[in-house]
């Protein structure tokens, strides 16, 4: 890693921070609407989406991408963030649903009189921000404490998430696990007392998934550049030689495999309000292999790959699915299995190759300048 | 390799078409039951109405209410309201008939009741007449009773025997002193096993409540005997009737009877219970097995995590919805034609799904041997597209496929309940796995097979076509997944994303049973199946189902190779 690469990535860091926490949020509130810098809201909400996605992808590329851990349960965890924000935001809403109980909706349908003693303490903004870190976090531990033990790894790794994934939506689909059952949470009205569709909140949360978005990669461009982050790439590689160095691969796959999962909720809970509902849908194994396919896409093992990629397929999906609804989903396969076949490095490998070729055409301009002007001097 | 794939599974099907052709042969035969003729009712009824003496009347209305013919319920209205006559010919011969319309005031048709045509003249042309004017064929009381009685019972005498055992039963149940004669007089002529243990059933429930010491304490021994799960309730009535009792009335002998019989029948139904969960049991863990065995070859045996294994067993699905759309194209939708149609699928549901499976494994899957991860997500595309292929062709919508006769209805073996696509799908199991089983150990292919997955380097020095072998294992591992689609066809809908609720639990059966084990992968799915079948009176479906997942993943930290592992010293 040259140090000037590494220049590079802080500086791409900092250009994403400026756009996306000051200049996309001046532009909405400030450009006149109708000119062509104006951003409407429509816009950032989509774009704030998409930040949310990249978040969710970081994570899967610490575990995947770095790690070699295959996570096929990384949507569970977007969906614990997304369901404890989901919570304080369904109690937030109050006097003002339908049934105008201080219930949500879905509990005065299902007959109940008083709320579950697990739902109380989501009243507090604070606690509900908390637990979309340790809620996830905690069943990351547990959950990878055991696996981990056990020493599952590769494939078996995969599926056993995959399973328990399965396992989760099954659960959340129940009306008794009182999280909505099939319809989950939505409509909701407001957050912090400022209305969910007013232009503050509106902003607030894309600089805030942007700040998000931000961190996640900080994180990511530190921990690579530690010991740990030797060791971790170390894993990926062969574990069995690390494990035999004295290496205790466990603790090490565990740590990552919770800060993953905290990332993901962050990245669930950011969605939320932003998308305005979350249901069991968001949690089916098939979402979890979606965010593979970012990351695959974008570019596995980098920084910036993820990223790129979650935008990249997630845009594409938008414009795909108004275009060609009927086959999206073939070519979202068909991008997969060529990805995997012909891009093992993602979209990120590209621009190596296409370096030189866009060096070649500069040095090809400039000499034509430098041409045009010593022939327009003499 | 041509001499190989003489032994291939194909030997397997043929045997097993040959089979099922003579079975639905023979049960399609046995359907065609004898049907009683309506003549035989209808000139019983003209002696009955004709006959001169109330005795003889009664007698034969008895004989008519034991054909069970639901003709009898008008024919036995209308004489009771007086609206069946006789007519005298000129020769003295008597025709009783009935009126077509027999409230009108205007002359209506006469129907003779011999055979429902019109009542002719002499000179041939049809006679009417007004009810007002005839004198209808008089009913004493004692045979108005009779007749209400026969139409009352009158399902105790149906033609189906499921009928008339119900019949009785119910009115067994109603404890109705009254029934007894009735119900002891059909006992007596009854010939149905099955319908005389009910009526007997019946009979002692009723004695429970009304009758003599003696006939209670016959009647517990006979509920004890005929395990009735009705009379479970009334003994337990009984029993409380007599605890509750003050000492100098309780009857010690009563007591004694119905708690033994309440305790013979509470132990056949545990004992019965048991077996019905392990039937259960066992054809969930079959249709499992019938899902995960062709995922056992592909992953466990190949170590290719097959993503697009559901869409396999959709192939095979649609493959025998299409058959079936042609056998009836070709057939109608009934006859034998049809009925055969599920065993022309077999193969080639199985051929569709192996022929996908190879130009899957030659265009992708050969490329990726060894990124094992990567066949994963490159499977998961091709499922993708598979699923949204189907959509486009076949239609969104859940396709309908109908089982063959011989596929449904069911049988009781001492309580326990056997359904036909049940006791089908464990046959299906176990020729399939032996099946899987010849082919692996005991022909030249399957040594080809093993010999490639256990190192492909030798093999391909000792001559064996690697990437043929492997083209053919991938095929055969689809093809069985093409099977379990024709399987689950004909228990539950065929569509797009049918395979994707078998997926997980596949992939749960092969890791848990241990990869590239057969055996471990057939015990799994057993023990997977009746966990959840003993699991699911107390959670519910979803939950039981949650409970194995969550089961499995523990079994996983106590043996993380499955149950049988396959052991080897090499590490990565």
């Amino acid at each position: 890693m040259n140090r000037g690469r590494e220049n590079w990535q802080l500086i791409g860091i900092g250009i994403i921070f400026l756009v996306a926490v000051v200049l996309v949020p001046l532009l909405n509130g400030l450009a006149p609407e109708g000119s062509f810098l104006h951003i409407s809201d429509f816009q950032m909400n989509t774009w704030g989406k998409y930040l949310a996605f990249a978040i969710l992808a970081i994570s899967l590329n610490l575990l995947w991408g770095y790690t070699g851990l295959l996570c096929l349960g990384q949507c569970l965890f977007f969906g614990l963030g997304a369901y404890a924000f989901g919570m304080y935001l369904m109690l937030m809403i109050g006097r003002e649903g339908q049934y105008s109980g201080e219930l949500p909706n879905f509990m005065v349908i299902l007959g109940y009189h008083e709320l579950p003693a697990h739902w109380k303490p989501f009243y507090s903004f604070w606690f509900a921000t908390g637990a979309v870190f340790w809620v996830p976090g905690l069943l990351a531990f547990v959950f990878g404490f055991f696996v981990f033990r056990s020493r599952i790894r590769g494939v078996y790794f995969s599926i056993i998430t995959q399973a328990l994934t399965y396992a989760a939506r099954l659960l959340f689909n129940r009306n008794e696990f009182t999280f909505g059952g099939t319809n989950g949470f939505t409509n909701y009205k407001s957050i912090l007392g400022l209305p969910i569709n007013g232009p503050i909140v509106e902003k607030g949360l894309f600089i805030g998934t942007s700040i998000a978005l931000v961190l996640s990669l900080l994180f990511c461009w530190w921990l690579v550049r530690t010991k740990y982050g030797k060791v971790q790439r170390a894993i990926r590689d062969s574990e069995n030689r690390v494990l035999f160095s004295g290496y205790s691969t466990t603790s090490y796959k565990l740590f990552i495999f919770v800060v993953a999962a905290m990332m993901a909720g962050v990245a669930g809970a950011f969605y939320v309000p932003q998308v305005g509902i979350i249901n069991p849908e968001e949690v089916h194994p098939y979402r979890s292999l979606e965010v593979v396919v970012w990351v695959a896409v974008g570019g596995r093992g980098t920084l910036w790959g993820p990223v790129i990629g979650a935008v990249f397929v997630n845009w594409l999906k938008s414009w795909a699915t108004y275009q060609f609804p009927e086959y999206w989903l073939i070519i979202l396969g068909v991008l997969f299995v060529v990805t995997v076949l012909f891009l093992p490095g993602g979209i990120i490998s590209l621009f190596p190759v296409l370096k030189p070729k866009v060096l070649n055409l500069y040095g090809w301009a400039k000499a034509r300048i430098l041409a045009l002007r010593s022939a327009s001097a003499t | 390799m041509s001499l190989l794939l003489s032994s291939s599974p194909a030997k397997w099907f043929k045997c097993l078409a040959v089979i099922l052709t003579l079975w639905s042969v023979v049960s399609y035969q046995a359907g065609k039951a004898q049907e009683p003729g309506e003549g035989e009712t209808r000139a019983l009824l003209v002696e009955a109405i004709l006959a001169e003496d109330d005795d003889q009347q009664i007698v034969l209305i008895q004989k008519l209410a034991d054909t069970g013919d639901s003709l009898l319920e008008t024919v036995f209205e209308q004489w009771k309201r007086g609206e069946v006559f006789v007519h005298t010919t000129e020769g003295g011969e008597k025709i009783p008939f009935t009126l077509e319309n027999p409230e009108s005031e205007a002359p209506s048709a006469a129907i003779k009741i011999i055979d429902a045509e019109p009542l002719t003249g002499a000179d041939g042309g049809a006679l009417s007449f007004v009810a007002k004017d005839l004198t209808a064929v008089d009913t004493s009381r004692s045979l108005r009773k009779e007749m209400k009685n026969a139409v009352d019972f009158l399902a105790l005498s149906a033609k189906d025997p499921k009928v008339r055992a119900q019949a009785a039963k119910k009115l067994g149940l109603t404890q109705n002193a009254s029934y007894i004669p009735v119900l002891e007089r059909r006992l007596s002529v009854e010939k149905n096993k099955g319908v005389k243990e009910n009526l007997r059933e019946g009979l002692a429930v009723t004695y429970l409540a009304v009758g003599t010491k003696d006939q209670v304490i016959e009647a517990t021994r006979t509920l004890a005997k005929v395990n009735s799960l009705a009379g479970l309730g009334f003994l337990k009535d009984v029993i409380r009737l007599q605890e509750e009792a003050p000492e100098d009335q309780r009857d010690e002998e009563i007591l004694a009877a119905a708690k033994k019989a309440e305790l013979s029948i509470e132990n056949h139904f545990k004992v019965s219970e048991f077996f019905s969960t392990a039937f259960r049991g066992l054809s969930s863990g079959s249709v499992l097995l019938v899902v995960a065995l062709g995922l056992a070859i592909t992953f466990g045996l190949m170590g290719v995590i097959n993503m697009a294994h559901g869409e396999m067993i959709a192939i095979g699905a649609y493959a025998t919805y299409q058959t079936q759309v042609l056998f009836v194209h070709w057939f109608g939708d009934s006859g034998l034609g049809f009925q055969l149609y599920f065993i022309a699928a077999i193969p080639i549901a199985f051929l569709s799904a192996a022929i996908v499976g190879a130009i899957l494994e030659r265009g992708i899957i050969q490329f990726l041997y060894k990124r094992p991860l990567e066949s994963l997500l490159a499977t998961w595309g091709v499922s993708l597209v598979l699923q949204q292929s189907f959509r486009l062709i076949f239609g969104a919508s859940n396709r309908q496929v109908n089982s063959p006769g011989w596929l449904m209805g069911n049988f009781d073996v001492n309580d326990v309940n056997m359904g036909f696509n049940r006791l089908f799908i464990i046959g299906f199991a176990i020729v399939i796995v032996f099946g899987t089983w010849v082919l692996m150990t005991k022909t030249p292919l399957g040594l080809c097979i093993r010999s490639v997955m256990q190192n492909p380097h030798m093999a391909a020095c000792m001559g064996i076509r690697t990437a043929k072998v492997r083209m053919m294992t991938f095929a055969f591992g689809s093809g069985l997944a093409g099977l379990a689609g024709a399987f689950l066809s004909q228990i539950g809908n065929v569509g797009a994303d049918m395979g994707q609720n078998y997926i997980v639990d596949s992939f749960m059966v092969v890791v848990a049973g241990g990869t590239g084990s057969l055996v471990g992968t057939v015990t799994s799915a057993f023990s997977i199946g009746v966990v959840d079948q003993v699991l699911q009176p107390f959670l519910g479906p979803v939950m039981g189902k949650i409970f194995v997942l969550f089961a499995i993943i523990l079994f996983l930290q106590w043996r993380p190779e499955g149950l049988f592992p396959t052991k080897s010293r090499s590490l990565d």
